[in-house]
């Protein structure tokens, strides 16, 4: 019987829901960006394959078919940027340039940094997009042969350290600009980190949100050239 | 009926964007070929915001269990973790330091520079 449970596709589905909602409920008691829900949900299902021995591919039944919504759930991000067409039109070169320099800075940065830790390409092409919202980031690492999960995890450190530090990055260099600090945490943090930006402003939350598109589309641009 | 028709309107949009992704000489996701594609749709009037909004607006709002399965494939990893773990740590927190610090001078500088020609102008 625990076989067929095993093997059915409501299992993956239901643990992943399952322990999800466990990780939003220990977020809403902590309150902190720190205990991020999805990051939370991972350690819980890791936690329940691994102790009884469930094979990844039996999970994965169940799986595939909350990860083939990931696709639709890009595209629609386009509808919440035609929301703040508006705002994107009134700033527009102070959001594309300044992305674009975001986006360049934090694939220079990680290629660096890979370097300098002599760190192999398979884990390069795995962080290089992780300043990207994580569906684009996938994209860019599958299709230079990086390993999803651990692009995952790097989106995911990324945008809670982007979150939590936020403020203080804002007071280190000294952002007076709301403008400048919604694009710079939606550029660097993207989706975790404009949870926080909204919390700073609505100015703030706009701008973030809109950077998360722009500068995902920037990524996706410099790294066709290289 | 509803729900089943905006499904459509966007799982289509996205299928364009597949499309799309394929007939291009240089690789690009089809996820951000889809993008762009339901932004110029919605400019052009093509598709309306009331088409799509309700599985649009669930789709964005529930965006982070989304990635959950392709997440725990991480198990298979681990040595990758045990390994470089930290670097990989390091190499976030400093890579996005930098990324606010440059993004966020820039802009400013750009805001600046634009408050001043206002103020010449007007």
């Amino acid at each position: 019987m625990v076989n067929q449970l095993v093997s059915s596709p409501l299992f993956g589905i239901v643990l992943c829901v399952v322990t999800f909602w466990v990780g939003t409920r220990v977020n809403q008691w902590l309150r902190t960006p720190v205990a991020n829900p999805l990051l939370i949900a991972i350690l819980l299902c890791s936690v329940v394959l691994l102790a009884f021995r469930i094979p990844l591919e039996q999970f994965n039944i169940g799986g595939e078919i909350i990860n083939m919504l990931v696709g639709p759930a890009t595209a629609a991000l386009a509808l919440s940027i035609y929301h703040q067409r508006k705002v994107l039109g009134k700033y527009f070169l102070p959001i594309v340039v300044g992305s674009f320099a975001g986006a360049a800075t934090s694939l220079a940065s990680v290629a660096l940094l890979c370097r300098l830790f002599r760190l192999d390409e398979v884990i390069l092409s795995s962080l290089l997009p992780k300043s990207v919202t994580t569906a684009i980031a996938l994209e860019i690492s599958a299709g230079r042969g990086g390993i999803g999960s651990v692009t995952i995890l790097a989106v995911l450190i990324t945008g809670v350290s982007g979150a939590v530090f936020a403020p203080l990055m804002i007071r280190l260099f000294r952002v007076k600009n709301p403008v400048a600090q919604g694009v710079a945490i939606g550029t660097c943090s993207h989706a975790v980190g404009t949870s926080k930006a909204i919390e700073l402003g609505e100015l703030q939350g706009a701008m973030s949100g809109i950077a998360i598109g722009v500068a995902g589309l920037m990524t996706v641009l410099i790294t066709l050239l290289f | 009926m509803k729900i089943i028709t905006q499904i459509g309107v966007l799982f289509g949009v996205c299928l364009g964007g597949v499309g799309i992704s394929a007939i291009l000489p240089f690789p690009f996701p089809a996820s951000v070929s889809a993008m762009l594609l339901l932004f110029a749709l919605l400019l052009c009037r093509v598709v309306k915001p009331g088409q799509i909004d309700e599985i649009a607006g669930f789709l964005t709002k529930n965006m982070a269990i989304l990635f959950l399965p392709a997440a725990v494939g991480i198990i298979e990893s681990l040595d990758i973790l045990r390994d470089s773990g930290i670097q990989i740590l390091i190499i976030c927190l400093v890579s996005t330091l930098l990324t606010f610090g440059v993004t966020a001078t820039v802009v400013s500088l750009l805001m600046r520079l634009a408050d001043r020609k206002e103020r010449q102008d007007g």
